[in-house]
């Protein structure tokens, strides 16, 4: 056990922190409150800048453009960005969960016409998994894609889908075959969003913002070549992706809850609960002070899972734990929020009476998502009933 | 950067818990929590051999010299194994104290046996208003003699020397000094007896200042926090063991989710505590600024996990939970005795509030 930096560690977190130094840009506060749709070109750009330094996907091989970066480096990547509050990338999906999978699963075809563009977030990719029918129960899905001579035709609806609005491609998970058992029919399609037959309609979701969208596909034909691994090995190869998802969402969220666990202390001190200051009320202490521990513990649990990983070599059901984790933290620290600010907290973005501008109404309305998108807090606890105390199935 | 054992250290918490798995099986904890002091001479014996006694102390005064971590793996173990008597408030109790506090020659009189394993000790501390704030001591060392109360005393009947924290000082007092009285307690957990002490005109030997305290006490409840993590692994063990084997509705209860989600939640706090008691015993170790506040949010963390990890084990166990056959009480009444010792979550937590809002100070963390 020793948590200090090796030399290599230092090395790598010393040469980032130069380019970040150099390169991170300086106005993101002008443009971070604004909608997605209005900033995507600039963190398109952003994105394209790290991909020219080398920085765009650390954890990729050598090979495809990324650094092999151990997964502590990848953590130390994480906390460097978080620490300079660098913009997000424009193609997170394809750079986190979708270029793994097509490194891990693709022909050489397929990593030749589509890695390097997901780097340069020239294509940006999104990932059809949830239907409105098939959530949790994802191997129950219903799109289908049928053979017909050299290509699949793709009928269906998806949904909760990130990115649509502006994804080039998505991976999407359909039924190849309905007569056997349903994780056993399924298969993986490259899809080409500009495909006639493909239709994407905006989701509103309860904050009133539309991270999120509906897709429709009507006799999509797609080649039989954008195949993404075997046919009706679908199930592997969409778990597999759900596993990245899993492994590196929590890595980045250490700083961010720290920042605002550091913000709410900050104003706590100034602001007042039953006629002095919230921070020296016994309650909003105590709670204060749980979520700061367990803010630690969230990374000291990544930390020790991060080494497990290291040494067996994939990320396995652990990464359950760091969900269930993260989520339920960040709704906890949401509520603090709220009950520090009192009527304030309601107050929403653009009324001059809210506290940061209404980030806390927002992160109040948008953590409750946390324990349901990535695999909700039940599957969670199912995967670590099962996969880890060797609990029998229950479902 | 690695947070997982060495070879080294993985060798000795497996050789430890092959130990008392062997040496202090359930029947053993049984019999001994039906004793008076649940001691065991051949036991304690057997774990001197081991260099478990002198496990984190100097090599000069019979030490194995080895570093908080490993003191926290053995912990651990003796913790899944709910090893009754002496040994924590011995070793990671009266032994960091005196190694904090001692001068060498005094380092070799009351140091060297506990290594040796010839000597049991304990610290007596709190007193009738149970603050375990140094400040709040009432009891004034004069003229070399002590006369007073202390109260919550671990296996005080079974120690050679007992080590007083006073206003004024660190002292060690003589088992058999003259105008002690020693008397049980009668706490739930029998496998550590707990005691009420009265000294009047006792002589005792000043060994330190009571500043000396505080670190020792930071190691002896990194080493309490990993005892319960043991504790916790044990109950998740029992209890998911049990999960799988007993049937109602003609299937094994583990199958349904409110079982099932139960000791997942079971195990999310015991391995949540692992690592705060792991990250908390290495900063320790190697003296990090944010050493102390890591102490406060393990025991924080883990006084709460423990007893909630208890509260699912009996409830997924049903009746037979209940049951004093059944061993999760027994881990359940040490997890109760331990979160209030070095102070419960609320304690600690108001710690964590003077440390990060009061002063200001935020974990310097870039890592």
């Amino acid at each position: 056990m020793d948590l200090n930096l090796t030399a290599e560690e230092t090395k790598f977190r010393d040469e980032l922190r130069a380019w970040l130094e150099a390169n991170v840009p300086k106005d993101w506060n002008e443009w971070r409150e604004k909608p997605l749709e209005e900033s995507f070109s600039y963190l398109r750009a952003w994105q394209r800048k790290l991909y020219e330094g080398g920085w765009a996907a650390v954890s990729w091989p050598k090979e495809y453009g990324g650094r092999s970066a151990t997964l502590m480096e990848q953590s130390l990547f994480w906390e460097e960005m978080a620490r300079v509050e660098a913009p997000p990338m424009a193609n997170s999906l394809g750079l986190g969960l979708i270029g793994p999978t097509i490194i891990a699963y693709g022909t050489d075809e397929q990593k030749k016409r589509f890695i390097p563009k997901i780097l340069s977030a020239e294509e940006i990719w999104c990932q059809g998994f949830s239907e409105p029918n098939a959530g949790s129960d994802l191997a129950s899905l219903q799109t289908e894609a049928r053979l017909d001579g050299d290509h699949y035709v793709v009928n269906g609806q998806k949904v909760w889908t990130s990115y649509g609005w502006i994804g080039n491609w998505c991976e999407l998970v359909v039924r190849t075959d309905p007569t056997v058992a349903k994780h056993k029919g399924l298969s993986v399609l490259l899809i080409d969003m500009k495909s006639p037959g493909v239709e994407v309609r905006p989701l509103k979701q309860m904050t009133g913002e539309s991270e999120f969208n509906e897709l429709f596909f009507r006799d999509v034909r797609v080649p039989v070549a954008n195949i993404l691994g075997k046919v009706n090995d679908g199930w592997n190869v969409a778990v597999s992706t759900l596993m990245y998802e899993r492994g590196s969402y929590g890595a980045r969220l250490h700083l961010l809850f720290k920042r605002s666990i550091n913000r709410l202390i900050e104003l706590s001190r100034t602001f007042q609960k039953n006629g002095r200051p919230a921070a020296e009320d016994p309650i909003t202490r105590q709670k204060l002070a749980q979520c700061f521990a367990e803010i630690e513990i969230m990374r000291w649990n990544q930390l020790r899972a991060f080494s497990r990983v290291t040494a067996t070599g994939v990320p396995g059901p652990e990464g359950s734990i760091q969900k269930i984790f993260w989520s339920e933290l960040n709704q906890r620290i949401q509520q603090i929020a709220q009950e520090m600010f009192g009527p304030y907290g309601q107050l929403q973005a653009g009324d001059s009476h809210a506290v940061d501008n209404g980030i806390w109404s927002y992160g109040y309305l948008r953590t409750r998502g946390n324990t349901i998108e990535a695999g909700t807090s039940e599957v969670q606890r199912n995967i670590i009933g099962h996969f880890v105390l060797g609990l029998p199935r229950s479902y | 950067m690695q947070f997982g054992l060495s070879e080294s250290q993985q060798m000795l918490k497996d050789n430890a818990k092959k130990f008392f798995a062997g040496e202090c099986p359930m029947e053993e904890v049984r019999k001994l929590m039906e004793t008076d002091t649940a001691f065991d001479k051949s036991l304690w014996a057997k774990m001197a051999e081991q260099g478990y006694t002198g496990i984190i102390f100097p090599e000069e005064f019979g030490g194995v010299g080895l570093g908080k971590v490993e003191l926290a793996l053995l912990m651990e173990e003796a913790g899944r194994a709910l090893l009754p008597g002496p040994f924590f408030s011995t070793v990671a109790l009266a032994g960091a104290v005196i190694d904090a506090a001692a001068s060498p020659e005094q380092k070799k009189k009351y140091l060297a046996p506990i290594c040796a394993g010839d000597a049991r000790s304990t610290v007596a501390f709190l007193e009738a208003k149970t603050s375990w704030n140094p400040a709040d001591i009432q009891i004034v060392a004069a003229d070399g003699k002590i006369t007073g109360e202390k109260l919550f005393v671990p296996d005080a009947a079974v120690a050679d020397f007992i080590i007083v924290v006073a206003r004024n000082g660190v002292f060690a007092v003589a088992a058999k000094a003259a105008g002690m009285r020693i008397a049980p307690l009668s706490g739930m957990d029998l496998t550590r007896k707990l005691y009420q002490v009265e000294f009047k005109n006792t002589p005792a030997e000043k060994i330190g200042d009571v500043s000396a305290v505080a670190t020792a006490f930071d190691v002896a409840t990194v080493a309490l926090v990993c005892e319960l993590v043991g504790g916790m692994q044990r109950v998740l063990d029992i209890t998911v063991e049990f999960a799988k084997m007993r049937k109602q509705f003609g299937k094994p209860i583990g199958m349904f989710q409110a079982v099932q989600h139960q000791c997942a939640d079971m195990y999310l706090e015991t391995e949540s505590s692992r690592s705060a008691a792991y990250y908390a015993a290495w900063a320790l170790e190697e003296s990090v600024p944010d050493a102390s506040i890591s102490v406060s949010i393990a025991k924080m963390y883990a006084s709460d996990a423990a007893r909630n990890v208890g509260n699912h084990g009996i409830q997924v166990h049903g009746g037979m939970g209940f049951t004093w056959e059944n061993d999760v009480h027994l881990y359940y009444k040490r997890a109760k005795s331990s979160e209030t010792a070095f102070g419960d979550s609320t304690y600690h937590r108001e710690r964590i509030a003077r440390l990060v809002i009061d002063a200001g100070e935020t974990l310097a963390k870039s890592a």
